[in-house]
């Protein structure tokens, strides 16, 4: 983004009491005379919860947070300090410190200007955030879907509904001169409900949203559709038997599963990992890890997502990134420091979770291309096998590339056809090998509703998958059926 | 938006931070807060402030790599209106800013229900005087950035060194926090209490044949002396990853289970959220009903205590100003007490067991203190001894567990148990089950319990548990 296109300088004059040589002299004195980059990143956010539960909305909290990080780079090494208490003398205080880390640098390398290759989004030009929307349409919500939810069957005992958003802008002003700021709404709508027959208890859980509108809930009453599935999930599950255990072929239904893609191969693929030769794909650029069935993509610019962002958390506007062209190894996701050790373009994935946290390379949403195959074909190819719809969460050991998903909606496959249900079972494979073995690719491709967060070395990001059907040839599921 | 999106932002974060004079947190700063929300109507009300200051450094491949320093204060207000109410918080410490928190709050509590069970303790269950606990290293706050640096430097040295095929690191990490929690309460409670942690910790990774490996160790406490060295630390981490090296599945079988301590605290986490006020009375725990019954074998006795000198898990009193204590959870397999707070002690008709915990700005939940399985008489290797064919579990991994049934499905290595001794490393595999057997089936508990965290076991042996590989 060019420099003349913005009213920053006059801005931070105006508004800030901090004018452009303040904001200079802190750049300064952040870079010293042996950084290569300092940037400070600025934000304002509010986040809103309302709940309900047993019938009721008991509890609505907000929290207000603002504060500036300044960040130094000097080769590898980054300097960090922040504060919440936004003024030209902590400013000062936070760049010195940041500073510190380059204090012992004996050469000068200076960092290169990666270039995006992405041009500017306006991705959620949201008129209403969700935080703005009154407080009692919010819970009038809450209450029609307690009603609804608990109509739908008998067994219903308790219904659990909670709305969260979040309103966060946020600024990056770097050393080479770069000003960028960004909007960022989300919301989520979740509905769990717990039933009970004859004793068994079973929960349900489904929800959804992005940067969108209230009116994404409520215009086409998607909100129903939440309650409906969060029950029906808990009413199936109360006659799901245990899940198999072994190594069987394993279907996944589209949509949420994609959050395979994230663990099984996504996390190997961030550039901080594979700059220090850590990942399990290190050095495998080039290299087949796929069948050729697979090409997978982490794209940051599909409108109103949860994962998507105009600009990532240094200010770099994002990106699709192919990971996996038709089973071949493609790219690593990238944030400034790793796009420049490793001398690879920026990608816009240089994330962070809030003015507390340093940013790292980090997904978007992460989805696989669609296929050729009915998703009817696929299962019917399956002789005996696991067909897995719902996940709750998974995680991955990036360096040995093992990874777990949790199932919460599965069924058996026996002679092609899907019959039983099963409790949740824990798929468990290894990252570099699991996508060789997709034999089959449905033309059924599904982005998630919109509920996935990402942890990572203790910072929460919110991020997007998704899956058409397909068939894994030998995965191993650990139920307690031996 | 290239050139109205950054002005946009600037409006908005110019809005919220012109007002530049800032307040000090204090407790009298929280009693003027509840008189303000007091004169607009609110009925009850407490305040949380949090005040800490932080600082990391992580070393990668005998570098410096990342050193953050930060302050950081918070306060929320919580606040009742008859028996509706509602939470807020902010990180803007200042008039405009807190005149703005009541408010919110007053408006969000106009909008909730009436929920007879809500309120703040009774004024005499309310702590009379605040224990001395020791939790602060005051002196640890002169300690010099470089021995900090030097501390994480020295653990990942000794761990790079400890072997050739430790070929390459995650990097190591120091840290420290010192805190200060202050909470006020309309019904006259008034206290504070500082602390502090410290921690360090190291991952190495190693190689073998072309497949990689990585493990940690770690090391926390309240006093910065009290800290494993940094060559204990990097010697633990490089053990912990080479025994990884040549890891492979094993066959789909059923066969007892031996947790090492850190991974048997995993299931004490479990019991802790399965006997959480809030899960019971939603009816969404495993345990739920269970009270005064056998829940676990004759082995398992769990211990609560938020009196623990020192302790990372201790309180001088909870997050609703009532004192903390010692209790036991389960006596030899006999669940003696859920984990309560206030509101969820009503809702089931109990008293708060003292264990209300929140974060600044959310209504309070419930959490352990220290929480601990106590120690039996064997040592891990007469428990490893015992077991013909069986699974020593060193990691889990994923969130394989369903708390409403108890259904229990995680991602595991470690070392196969063959003729009483560890043998070859395994990985990829599940173990499965469900927690209430699991517990009723402990059937050998160690005698190696370090309270290395707030949380802590010493090793156990389940008799069985479904391992599914090939």
């Amino acid at each position: 983004m060019a420099e003349e296109n913005l009213p920053g300088e006059s801005f931070f004059n105006r508004n800030f009491g901090i004018g452009s040589s303040d904001l200079e002299r802190i750049l300064n004195t952040a870079l010293g005379k042996k950084a290569d980059y300092a940037d400070l990143y600025f934000e304002y956010r509010r986040n809103e919860g309302i709940s309900l539960e047993e019938g009721l909305v008991k509890n609505c909290s907000q929290s207000t947070a603002n504060g500036v990080g300044v960040r130094v780079l000097a080769e590898t090494k980054t300097g960090y300090a922040y504060t919440d208490d936004i003024t030209i003398e902590n400013l000062e205080l936070a760049a010195r410190t940041a500073q510190y880390i380059a204090q012992n640098q004996q050469s000068q390398l200076p960092i290169s200007v990666g270039h995006s290759a992405s041009e500017a989004h306006d991705l959620y030009p949201i008129k209403v955030p969700v935080n703005d929307v009154s407080l009692d349409q919010k819970v009038a919500l809450l209450y029609e879907i307690d009603k609804f939810a608990r109509g739908l069957d008998a067994r219903v005992k308790n219904v659990f509904v909670s709305l969260a958003s979040e309103y966060k802008v946020i600024l990056v002003a770097a050393s080479q001169g770069l000003v960028v700021g960004d909007i960022q709404p989300l919301t989520r709508l979740n509905v769990t409900c717990i039933a009970e027959e004859n004793g068994d208890r079973q929960v349900g859980s489904f929800g959804g949203g992005g940067r969108v509108e209230f009116g994404f809930f409520i215009d086409t009453k998607d909100y129903e559709r939440y309650a409906r599935e969060a029950v029906r999930q808990a009413i199936l599950n109360l006659s799901a038997q245990d899940a198999p255990a072994g190594t069987m072929d394993v279907v996944l239904g589209p949509g949420w599963p994609g959050i395979l893609l994230h663990e099984a191969i996504g996390h190997g693929l961030e550039g901080d990992f594979n700059r220090k030769q850590t990942s399990a794909f290190s050095g495998r650029i080039g290299q087949r890890v796929a069948s050729e069935l697979c090409t997978v993509v982490d794209d940051g610019t599909i409108p109103s997502r949860r994962g998507s962002i105009n600009v990532d958390d240094e200010g770099t506007p994002t990106h699709r990134t192919v990971l996996i062209e038709k089973g071949i190894l493609k790219g690593y996701l990238q944030d400034r420091l790793n796009a420049s050790l490793m001398k690879m373009p920026l990608t816009g994935n240089g994330r962070r979770e809030s003015y507390a946290h340093i940013p790292m390379p980090r997904m978007t949403n992460t989805f696989m291309l669609a296929g050729q195959s009915e998703p009817e074909d696929i299962l019917r190819s399956v002789k005996k096998g696991l067909y897995a719809v719902s996940f709750g969460g998974g995680q991955v050991d990036i360096t040995n590339g093992k990874f777990v998903f949790s199932a919460s909606e599965a069924y058996l496959i026996e002679d092609g056809k899907v019959t039983k249900p099963v409790k949740g079972a824990t798929l468990i494979g290894n990252g570099p090998d699991v996508l060789t073995r997709v034999s089959m690719v449905g033309s059924d491709l599904k982005l998630d509703e919109g509920v996935g967060t990402c942890g990572k070395d203790g910072q929460s990001v919110p991020v997007g998958v998704g899956l058409p059907t397909i068939k894994i040839d030998g995965l191993t599921v650990g139920g307690t059926r031996a | 938006m290239q050139s109205s999106c950054p002005l946009n932002a600037l409006n908005y974060l110019n809005e919220s931070w012109r007002d530049m004079e800032r307040l000090e947190l204090s407790q009298e700063l929280g009693r003027d807060i509840l008189a303000m929300a007091r004169s607009q109507g609110a009925s009850q009300g407490d305040v949380v402030m949090v005040e800490s200051d932080s600082f990391f450094v992580t070393v990668r491949m005998g570098e410096v790599e990342k050193i953050s320093q930060a302050q950081e204060k918070r306060l929320g207000l919580r606040l009742f209106f008859g028996s509706s109410s509602a939470s807020a918080s902010t990180s803007d410490i200042s008039k405009k800013s807190i005149a703005r928190l009541v408010e919110d709050t007053t408006r969000m509590a106009r909008a909730t229900a009436q929920d007879p069970n809500s309120g703040l303790p009774a004024p005499e269950k309310l702590a009379r005087e605040i224990p001395e606990l020791d939790l602060l290293d005051a002196d640890a706050r002169s300690i010099p950035v470089e021995e900090k640096i030097q501390m994480a430097l020295a653990a990942e040295k000794t761990a790079l060194a400890y072997d050739p095929r430790i070929t390459n690191s995650e990097g190591g990490e120091f840290s420290n926090q010192f805190g200060r929690v202050i909470y006020i309460s309309s019904h006259g409670f008034s206290g504070e209490y500082e602390g502090s942690t410290f921690g360090h910790s190291v991952a190495p990774v190693a190689a073998q044949n072309g497949s990689m490996q990585r493990d940690y160790w770690y090391s926390s406490n309240r006093k910065f002396s009290k800290l494993e060295s940094p060559k204990k630390v990097g010697e633990k981490a490089a053990q912990r990853v080479l025994r990884r090296l040549g890891a492979r599945k094993v066959k789909t079988c059923e066969v007892p289970i031996v947790f090492d301590p850190e991974i048997a605290a995993s299931l004490l986490r479990n019991l802790s959220s399965a006997i959480s006020g809030y899960s019971l009375y939603k009816g969404a725990s495993f345990l739920l009903d269970k009270l005064g019954t056998q829940v676990a074998s004759e082995f398992v006795t769990v211990i609560d205590d938020g009196t623990i000198p020192a302790g990372l898990g201790s309180r001088p009193f909870d997050a609703e100003g009532l004192p903390t204590n010692k209790k036991i959870i389960v006596e030899k397999g006999r669940l003696q007490s859920y984990l309560l707070d206030t509101y969820s002690g009503r809702k089931l008709g109990m008293e708060s067991t003292g264990n209300a915990s929140r974060s600044v700005g959310e209504p309070p939940g419930v959490a352990p203190s220290n929480f601990y399985l106590t120690p039996g008489t064997q040592s891990a290797d007469e428990i490893i001894g015992s077991v013909k064919q069986g699974f020593y579990v060193t990691e889990l991994i994923g969130f394989g567990v369903n708390m409403v049934t108890g259904d229990y499905s995680r991602g595991a290595s470690g070392l196969w148990i063959e003729d009483g001794e560890l043998s070859y490393p395994v990985e990829e595999v599940t173990i499965a089950g469900n927690l209430k057997e699991m517990f009723q089936n402990i059937e050998m508990v160690g005698a190696d319990l370090e309270m290395r965290g707030k949380i802590a076991s010493p090793t156990i042996k389940i008799s069985q548990m479904t391992v599914a590989g090939n």
